[in-house]
């Protein structure tokens, strides 16, 4: 069997007192398209366990992480290798479809993109250096995303808890990115 | 940079949109029976004013939606959204 190998395989890691800086591979990710306001929307939110989410820009941790990426469109997030979430997710969707006129799409997006960890008390000055976004707690706290650019590359950014950030990025520009990181960094590093 | 209103992002970055060009430019009904220069001016004429302007805009690094707005050409203050 080919040894799987993910877009940041030979990246170090970083993890000081003031930086951490990690890929975190081979998340399950699933993009959804519905109606929020159908009940194929509703079933899918039961099935996740927490509605989805329809303030622009936000996103709810249930089950999995659920992003909004635009008012019919989310990105589902499951932890780690979960083969099982967009079959789950069709048969949440299943019955609504069946009934009614209603149209969704779910698809695996998972090699499309992969996800780094920027976290410790640098971590917003870090990203700071190439995002034009305000990322202060007060406009930018745990809970909100933002589908932006780093250092001109397209990525998902997500705040998290105790200050730390996620970053999905595409799988071709992760190397940039990490790249870009590293050097970003290098005032915050000893 | 222009900072542009997203009806759904709110106000982000010039590089994060792509411009569409003018906007409720409509499709001809019937476009087999247009001259070819009615279906010349359908494709490539546009308005051109100095002052308000209602055009097209992509989030096309964020939310990926078009929408409508209108900017003052000469000010670039952007009227309604
Ligand atoms: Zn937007």
């Amino acid at each position: 069997m080919a040894e799987r190998l993910s877009p940041l395989a030979r990246f170090e890691p970083v993890s000081t007192d003031d930086l951490r800086i990690a890929e975190i591979p081979f998340l399950t990710q699933v993009n959804l398209r519905v109606d929020p306001k159908s009940r194929a929307a509703a079933d899918i939110g039961l099935a996740l366990g927490a509605p989805l989410p329809t303030e622009p820009n936000t996103y709810a941790s249930a089950d999995s992480d659920v992003f909004w990426l635009g008012p019919d469109e989310w990105l589902i997030v499951g932890a780690g290798a979960r083969a099982d979430l967009e079959p789950r997710l069709r048969a949440a969707a299943t019955g609504a479809v069946e009934a009614g006129r209603v149209h969704v799409g779910i698809t695996d997006v998972s090699a499309q993109r992969t996800a780094l960890v920027v976290g410790g008390p640098k971590a917003r000055d870090l990203l700071a250096h190439g995002c034009a976004l305000d990322l202060h707690p007060r406009t930018f706290g745990p809970g909100r995303c933002a589908q932006t650019m780093l250092a001109r590359a397209q990525v998902l950014l997500a705040a998290r808890e105790g200050g730390e950030f996620r970053v999905f990025v595409r799988s071709s520009f992760a190397g940039y990115l990490a790249a870009w990181l590293l050097d970003a960094a290098v005032e915050y590093l000893p | 940079m222009l900072l542009i209103p997203c009806p759904w992002c709110g106000p982000r970055d010039e590089a994060e949109f792509r411009y569409g060009g003018q906007a409720h430019v409509a499709y001809p009904e019937d476009p087999a029976a247009l001259s070819d220069e009615e279906w010349a001016r359908y494709l490539f004429f546009r308005d051109n004013p100095k002052g308000r302007f209602a055009e097209r805009w992509n989030h096309t690094a964020g939310c990926r939606r078009w929408f409508n707005v209108v900017r003052d050409t000469a000010t670039n203050e952007w009227v309604s959204a």
